[in-house]
């Protein structure tokens, strides 16, 4: 079975990648939500935030936790995928063939890393539009470029146990708001000093915290702290859980 | 692995599952002979799709032997999906793909030579090369099952598993999958296949088994099937009793108020 992992996990990643493409409503309204907040914030409240000792432009300071609610978006449809091949039995289908037996969902994986890729180079091209610039080279994108990678891999472990142990559409896609939501409690939008004890508290024991700081630090080619150590922990355990436990719902689901 | 069975392509013996408290199979035993077609019949919530799921690999059973071409499905489930071939209740096509792209897709994860020529010949032989190009949402019911079933021909398994092909279908598309059922075993490939339909098994089956709450009622072929019952009573015109009325002296009345098979997936 071994042998034909690759050849099985490209074949259906080409087939859900077709899904994808098919579809582009999908990739857009990806973008579509995370960039009008974008836009709300830097065009209509942002007068009104008071973003401390930052000293950049306003889409500058918001771009990493639009990036990031961006990614929380895309991941939703994974798990929408997923479910939707359960329920249309063509995953038993799969699973009846003489195939590798994680193929089915290393192809869900890896169309999650390239819708999410396209989605986030979307966000980029308004920010850019938008006045965003960074002072970063070739390392800090590349920086910029694994700690995304790492971000969508992480929270697209999480979409495929959710698409896999949900008992409706709706309970598939749903997991992914809270997620959506986390960066408004985090240093994302308004510095977390403004907040009240125990929500600032939260905000800066939460992973998005670290990671929109990193992101922040990487842009604005500032030397990246401990944050990134942080981030990278959080990221590494919530992916490592996360694939555990999908593998374990897999098996369960799915002999 | 012992000795071979070249006869026998589907044994299985004592078979036992429950979900929960619920006991679906119940000591089932059937034996389907290599190149014919059995029929399993039997009303919703008789266990048809538990028997077919765990054939094709895809639940364990509890108890119980359950052999393809030989090989014990639970020990060597590898070697079993390289010898069948599942169509599930709900024709399980990709919509988003064409039809061609499907049949492509299938040989490409059935590891054959040449996908697309594959694919090209059996849209010809299921007369799809006009819908070849078009999505298979846009597909009719009949059209779908007949992309279904193509799919499954693709690397030309030896036991084929037929999960109630028709129900949905209208008239004309039952007809259409008859005749491809009838095609495969001309061919000499295995059918197993369930069906709630009693003019369904007399049509297409060599052999049927009737499945009621988790056991084989009886089994054998259609004329011994109807000598089970003795014409009921004399009348002017012997009237040789119908698999109907066999199966529904068997079942009895009962099967009107089985629970609704849920225990699909």
């Amino acid at each position: 079975m071994r042998a034909h992992f690759l050849a099985d996990t490209a074949t259906l990643t080409g087939r859900s990648m077709k899904h994808v493409l098919r579809s582009p409503d999908t990739l857009i309204t990806t973008a579509v939500m995370p960039v009008a907040i974008m836009l709300l914030f830097v065009y209509v409240i942002g007068g009104a935030i008071d973003t401390g000792h930052y000293s950049g432009t306003h889409v500058q300071y918001m771009l990493p936790g639009i990036l990031l609610m961006t990614v929380a978006m895309g991941i939703s449809y994974t798990a929408y995928r997923l479910f939707a091949d359960l329920q249309g039995g063509i995953l038993d289908r799969f699973h009846s063939m003489p195939i590798a037996r994680s193929a089915p969902l290393w192809a869900h994986v890896l169309t999650s890393l390239a819708a999410n890729l396209i989605s986030v180079v979307l966000v980029f091209a308004v920010a850019a539009l938008m006045g965003f610039r960074t002072a970063a080279g070739l390392l800090g994108w590349l920086g910029v470029a694994g700690i995304l990678l790492l971000f969508v891999l992480a929270l697209t472990w999480v979409a495929v146990i959710a698409g896999l142990s949900a008992s409706s559409m709706e309970g598939a896609t749903v997991f992914s708001y809270p997620l959506i939501f986390l960066p408004f409690v985090s240093s994302a939008f308004v510095p977390t000093e403004s907040m009240p004890g125990p929500v600032r508290w939260f905000a800066e024991h939460q992973p998005v915290t670290p990671i929109v700081d990193t992101l922040r630090d990487l842009f604005a080619q500032r030397v990246v702290g401990t944050d990134i150590w942080i981030a990278l922990a959080w990221m590494l355990g919530i992916l490592g859980v996360a694939y555990g436990a999908a593998m374990i719902v897999h098996r369960r689901r799915i002999r | 692995m012992s000795e071979r069975d070249r006869t026998t392509a589907v044994r299985v013996h004592g078979l036992r599952k429950s979900f929960g408290e619920v006991e679906v199979l119940r000591g089932l035993d059937l034996v389907v002979p290599r190149g014919t077609v059995f029929a399993l019949l039997g009303s919703n919530g008789a266990g048809k799709t538990t028997l077919i799921r765990i054939v094709s690999t895809l639940l364990s059973a509890d108890a119980g032997v359950v052999e393809v071409d030989g090989y014990e499905v639970a020990a060597h489930a590898a070697r079993v999906r390289e010898a069948i071939s599942l169509t599930g209740q709900f024709a399980a096509v990709d919509e988003q793909l064409s039809g061609r792209e499907n049949l492509v897709l299938v040989a490409r994860l059935r590891h054959q030579h040449s996908p697309v020529r594959i694919a090209d010949k059996l849209l010809d032989r299921f007369s799809l090369a006009e819908a070849a190009h078009r999505r298979a949402a846009t597909y009719s019911g009949g059209m779908r099952r007949r992309l279904d079933i193509a799919m499954s021909l693709i690397g030309d398994p030896s036991v084929i598993l037929l999960d109630e092909p028709t129900t949905g279908l209208d008239p004309e598309a039952r007809i259409e999958v008859w005749s491809t059922v009838r095609e495969l075993t001309r061919q000499g490939t295995t059918v197993l296949l369930t069906t709630q339909y009693l003019d369904e098994a007399e049509a297409l089956a060599d052999r049927v088994g009737i499945l009621h709450e988790g056991r084989i009622l009886v089994e054998g072929a259609l004329d011994e099937l109807t000598q089970i019952l003795q014409p009921a009573e004399i009348e002017y015109v012997p009237k040789k009793p119908s698999l109907e009325d066999v199966f529904l002296a068997l079942v009895g009345s009962k099967h009107a108020e089985c629970p609704t098979d849920q225990n699909r997936r």
